[in-house]
């Protein structure tokens, strides 16, 4: 138990929130801390670290939640906010329920706890990824690398007598290289992150630098991208992401209520073809958008969204799931105290199907080959996304052909996801961060490599 | 001295005690709150305090950061401490040095008290009615997704063991909505927005409007063509790239090899008809102040005019690299980040033509009103981009039918050189920083459809 809010000061928090009314009343009470550092011309540099508490409190009425967020966890400060929250509602006062402990989720293990890890421990593992980095080329003209660590205590107490907390560590680095060979410059990026501790950087962490570096130095040899519509082979991993935009946002609830979804009304119906089965999964052990609860105090769960093909459930928190009368699948995620929650992803991924990645290239005559993504973008209401592709290829008579630069998929989310005519076993899951209504949270993307059958690539190439 | 630069001095006076050889805090505080309307309901109110404080550390020439939210002594103290730390983990860096104090004159109009004196009631009906317009603007409007109105008070204090001390307040809001159109085939979005520093400087039924009518304009949009054509960037696009370009402008991307500016100061490489600056003191931009993010006077910065690229935006750190001063280009995301340089306000000079003109100009093209992915679609090193774009199709000299699911591409130096004309109708958009900029017409760009 983090010992951050006091059961009997939670009670009286839910009482003074609820003074003028209110079905429903809760407090997020956290603490976090943090240590970010960087390595850039060989320098260790912006070593900055944070530590922040305060909570967040929200009285629901009707359609209506009001909400009011305090820096410090002075038990003065949250009455006060509770007040605040409560001050524009005008009805009968009503009772909280009496706090009982819940059945806390699964906890994710710590075996290292990165901030019993010496500072100077951190600045070497820096070095070292520069190092590799470096080394992989006279034309690696700059390297830089970056480390983050990150603890959120949370401790979520509401007016249903749901008493919840939760103890989070993330640890995560980054690469990023720059080529140049003349005139022509390519840069190359790859992270590393976990809901674990410094454990994960004990197996040979530099790997990615080197791997970021040789990205940019493929690309030292690409020619500008194709445009026009053709079959896209997707990569296991970040390929991910493409199903995480084009899909995943649309399943949110809070989008589908508001019919500023495309899924919106097209549950039970076949939205993509029987090969493709498809998660959210917050319990992943150690994964990187994975926590015990979520931050309603909801124990995380694994809900299949797609089954064969069929649309089979939203991702709901606890508002839009009352608002459909189901129960909250976990997803109710905050970036923090200061925030409220939202229907979010956690980890998304693509199940894997049972070809092999050779056998999806292997079949297309013409196509486009994108192994990873910088990031994409949908617009949940009209489908239409885009994608920025950091690492391609042209794929000609079923091989991997030449690298290309600066290509963007571009398409509608329910043609894009009824194309996909292959998925192949070689899954694994990678870190993002993820932005919606002003608000980041870490997420998983996964899949074994996709393929969508017709796709439109927009590239540079005149 | 204000609370908050008693504050600031507690923590620069505990690194100094903590063991390092200098340091500055920056203390912060602020109050604000976001109202969210869906279907004539207040969907929900929030009322925000915030307050901390962040603490830079010298060692010789090494730096560290460290913030909180803690104020009392002991967290002040522990603050102060955990960044003299930071520091020396940092590596040397010669350049690295507290900025110098100079006195800042002080800038009017950054605070309009109607952001505090106005009650809840009177901002819930500002949201309500941007609502409102937005769905009365056209009958095609099915919904809105989400009306949004948020303000924020903030104050801020600056202390440095060199010297510098100052504080300063402020207050911003902005409203937007998103409107949703119903056409035969699917439904279009359509953004309207508002900024000013108080409730009274906004434009409710105005905001509503742009949103409805955006989305409406959008009914019907198919792909077009692919081809290299004229194009006109409206001023929420224009902006983004000016963003961009800001970015690539700043110091530190330059000496790092990561612009694709570097090394052409005194270049001509853009045309006649585009001209940029950065000015941190114009009263109507978001991100004025009378000092930046480490108390150095703000100031106007001509970057590229007459088609020359004038000048790089430096910090103190950046500034000592290249010998230069700082243009005051300090930028933090509040008291939790490391000041860095970075833009404030972005302002493309506006032209003679009216948008009309700019269309007829344009003859045969595309009117960009909305590009997405600029984050993943852009090369920030070597300019290089290619997003995805939606709008109008320009037939004849003039508005046709809507476009979307394309993407258009280029570069962005060669494409500051292809500018044919700017808008003479100028607006401040929050795409890409703080910007102001007219519409501007582009002589060729490349747009992949089908």
């Amino acid at each position: 138990m983090s010992g951050l809010i006091d059961p009997a000061v939670a009670e009286r928090v839910l009482a003074r929130a609820l003074a003028h009314g209110g079905r429903f009343a809760e407090v997020f009470a956290e603490r976090r801390r943090g240590l970010t550092m960087s390595i850039d011309e060989s320098r260790i540099e912006s070593v900055q670290s944070g530590a922040e508490e305060g909570a967040g409190v929200r009285v629901v009425e009707g359609n209506t939640t009001y909400f009011a967020h305090v820096d410090g966890l002075d038990p003065d400060d949250l009455e006060r906010a509770a007040g605040e929250a409560a001050s524009a509602l005008r009805g009968e006062r009503r009772e909280p329920r009496a706090l009982a402990a819940a059945e806390p989720g699964t906890p994710h293990p710590i075996a290292r706890r990165p901030e019993e890890v010496e500072s100077a421990r951190k600045a070497g593992l820096l070095r070292e990824l520069d190092e590799r980095g470096r080394a992989e080329g006279a034309e690696i003209v700059q390297f830089t690398a970056s480390y983050a660590e990150a603890r959120r205590e949370v401790a979520v107490a509401n007016s249903d007598g749901l008493l919840s907390e939760d103890d989070r560590t993330r640890t995560r680095i980054g690469a990023q290289a720059v080529a140049r060979r003349g005139d022509s410059v390519e840069t190359g990026a790859e992270t590393l992150g976990a809901h674990r501790g410094f454990e994960l950087l004990e197996d040979d962490p530099a790997e990615i630098a080197a791997q970021a570096a040789r990205k940019a130095l493929t690309l030292l040899d690409a020619r500008p991208a194709p445009s026009g519509s053709m079959p896209v082979v997707v990569g296991g991993g970040f390929g991910g992401v493409l199903f995480h935009e084009m899909t995943g946002h649309g399943l949110e609830a809070d989008h589908v209520q508001k019919g500023a979804s495309v899924y919106a009304g097209k549950l039970g119906e076949q939205v993509a073809q029987p090969l493709l089965n498809a998660f959210d999964d917050g319990r992943m052990r150690g994964e990187w958008g994975s926590d015990a609860i979520d931050d309603e105090g909801t124990p995380t769960q694994k809900t299949q969204v797609i089954e064969e093909g069929r649309l089979t459930s939203y991702l709901y928190d606890h508002l839009s799931a009352e608002r459909d009368a189901v129960a909250s699948t976990g997803n109710g995620r905050r970036e923090s105290f200061r925030h409220l929650p939202l229907p979010r992803m956690t980890n998304t991924y693509i199940a894997p199907g049972e070809a092999t990645p050779q056998e999806l290239i292997a079949e297309v005559k013409r196509g486009f080959y994108a192994v990873s993504f910088a990031g994409g973008q949908v617009d949940p209401a009209t489908g239409d996304f885009v994608f920025g592709v950091s690492e391609g290829y042209l794929i000609e008579d079923g091989k991997v052909g030449s690298p290309c630069r600066g290509a963007t998929l571009i398409g509608n989310c329910l043609d894009a996801l009824a194309a996909i005519d292959a998925v192949a076993d070689d899954f694994f899951m990678k870190t993002g961060i993820c932005g919606k209504g002003g608000q980041r949270v870490p997420v998983g993307t996964g899949q074994g490599h996709v393929r969508v059958g017709s796709m439109t690539v927009g590239g540079t190439e005149l | 001295m204000s609370g908050l630069s008693e504050t600031a001095g507690r923590a620069l006076q505990a690194a100094l005690a903590a063991g390092a050889e200098a340091a500055e805090a920056y203390a912060a505080r602020e109050s604000g709150r976001e109202v969210r309307v869906h279907g004539g309901e207040v969907e929900s109110l929030t009322a925000a305090t915030q307050a901390g404080v962040g603490v830079r550390a010298w060692i010789g020439h090494r730096v560290g950061y460290a913030y909180g939210t803690d104020l009392g002594a002991d967290g002040v103290a522990a603050i102060a401490a955990r960044a003299a730390e930071a520091a020396r983990v940092a590596d040397e860096d010669e350049f690295a040095a507290p900025p110098q104090p100079a006195a800042a004159e002080p800038l009017a109009g950054l605070s309009d008290r109607s952001v505090t004196t106005s009650p809840a009631e009177r901002v819930v009906a500002l949201a309500l009615e941007v609502e409102r317009s937005a769905l009365g603007a056209d009958p095609r409007v099915a919904a809105v997704e989400q009306a949004v109105y948020a303000d924020a008070a903030e104050a801020v204090a600056i202390a440095s063991s060199a010297g510098v001390a100052g504080e300063y307040e402020s207050s911003s809001c902005f409203a937007y909505v998103q409107a949703l159109a119903e056409g035969e085939d699917g439904r279009e979005t359509g953004l309207g927005f508002g900024l000013a520093r108080g409730p009274d400087g906004l434009d409710p039924s105005a905001i509503g409007a742009e949103g409805g009518q955006r989305a409406v304009a959008m009914i019907g949009a198919a792909k077009p063509a692919s081809r290299s054509c004229p194009v006109v960037l409206d001023p929420t696009v224009a902006a983004s790239f000016a963003g961009l370009i800001g970015g690539g402008l700043g110091a530190g991307a330059v000496q790092r090899g990561r612009s694709p500016f570097a090394g052409r100061l005194g270049e001509r490489l853009a045309s006649e008809a585009f001209a940029l600056h950065d000015d941190g003191r114009e009263p109507a931009g978001a991100a004025s102040s009378p000092f930046d993010a480490e108390g150095v006077p703000r100031r106007r910065t001509a970057l590229i005019e007459g088609g020359e690229l004038r000048a790089y935006l430096y910090d103190t750190y950046t500034g000592n690299r290249d010998g230069a001063p700082s243009t005051g280009n300090a930028a933090r995301g509040g008291y939790r980040s490391l000041p860095s340089v970075a833009a404030s306000n972005l302002i493309v000079a506006p032209g003679r033509l009216s948008a009309a003109e700019l269309f007829a100009q344009a003859g045969e093209g595309v009117f960009v009103t909305d590009v997405a992915g600029l984050h993943s679609g852009v090369n920030p090193v070597t300019g290089v981009f290619s997003v995805g774009a939606s709008g109008l199709a320009i037939r004849g000299g003039e508005l046709a039918e809507p476009v979307r699911e394309f993407t258009i591409a280029g570069e962005l130096v060669p494409m500051l050189g292809s500018v044919l004309a700017a808008g003479s109708e100028a607006r401040w958009v929050p795409f890409g920083g703080s910007v102001c900029t007219p519409p501007l017409l582009i002589g060729e760009m490349s747009i992949s459809g089908s």
